[in-house]
């Protein structure tokens, strides 16, 4: 579940029942499919690419510039754990998309580094998902994705790409990393969505 | 009957797939389908904190090889090798 505030209203707890299959943590686990990205916020950017080809471009400034959103949302990983009630100040998708023309049905998110992951757009929408840069209360440090990455809590975490530069957004829907390789194509931790046939 | 045809059947090919994956990977060699770079496979660098293994090249990090496991299966994508030479015991 998430909690979002525009200001603060306190951290509400969200509910300690975890999805089927995980167990809680209460450190931060650092998974990566590849070396950690050293990305100066000055040669930063974040793309938002239309079907047509049509493309929206943030650099660092720009993008800090936006109406942020403070978020309180448990986290979910494949791998089994979960970590609750975490803290986060991103960009919306919703306020992103605002500048965006687009009748995709798809998405798929790109990263520094060449990690993908693909969604239906609908799961970015409707304050479900995030380009968040700040995690409880500090600059998102580059092991966990900064200077920023995609927040999806609905989804297992390996969704919330890390070191996020864009998303594409597709008329057909396109296998992201993990998804092209056994990994659900959608990710529900509450239907237990971890591979191919869940 | 006989025929020129070299098609097998499916148990033919999973003989095959078996006995070269049973193979220690560990002494083979490798090459890398972006820079080129050929390695052992104990030189690859290797991301296992992770969703599924993937190992990378050294001097180029291009994914060499990726290893998810699943409950009752494996899924290997080895796209980023142009080969993999494995080395076989002598028969002598």
């Amino acid at each position: 579940m998430s909690t979002v505030s525009r200001g603060f209203r306190g951290r509400r707890r969200p509910s300690a029942e975890l999805p089927p299959g995980q167990y809680l943590v209460e450190d931060f686990p650092v998974l990566s499919a590849g070396p950690t990205p050293s990305i100066d916020p000055h040669d930063w950017e974040f793309t938002i690419t239309n079907e047509t080809g049509d493309q929206q471009r943030w650099d660092w400034d720009s993008f800090r510039a936006l109406p942020s959103e403070r978020v309180t949302v448990d986290l979910h990983c494949v791998t089994h754990w979960s970590k609750l009630a975490t803290a986060w100040e991103g960009v919306s998708l919703d306020t992103l998309l605002e500048q965006v023309q687009t009748s995709a049905g798809f998405a798929l998110a790109e990263s520094y580094g060449g990690y993908t992951t693909n969604l239906p757009l609908e799961d970015l929408t409707d304050h479900k998902a995030w380009i968040a840069y700040r995690f409880d209360g500090q600059e998102l440090a580059a092991e966990h994705g900064g200077p920023a990455r995609l927040l999806v809590p609905h989804l297992y975490f390996w969704k919330s790409a890390k070191w996020v530069r864009g998303v594409r957004l597709l008329d057909q829907d396109e296998p992201g990393f993990w998804e092209s390789l056994g990994y659900h194509n959608y990710g529900d931790p509450w239907q237990e969505q971890r591979f191919w046939g869940d | 009957m006989t025929s020129s045809n070299p098609r097998a059947d499916g148990d033919a090919l999973a003989g095959h797939v078996r006995d070269v994956f049973r193979v220690d990977v560990s002494t083979a060699m490798g090459r890398c389908t972006a820079c080129g770079r050929t390695m052992a496979v104990t030189e690859m660098r290797v991301f296992d904190h992770a969703p599924g293994v993937v190992a990378r090249c050294p001097a180029c990090d291009q994914v060499l090889l990726r290893l998810v496991h699943g409950p009752g299966r494996n899924w290997l994508d080895l796209r980023g090798l142009t080969y993999l030479q494995l080395p076989v015991g002598d028969e002598t």
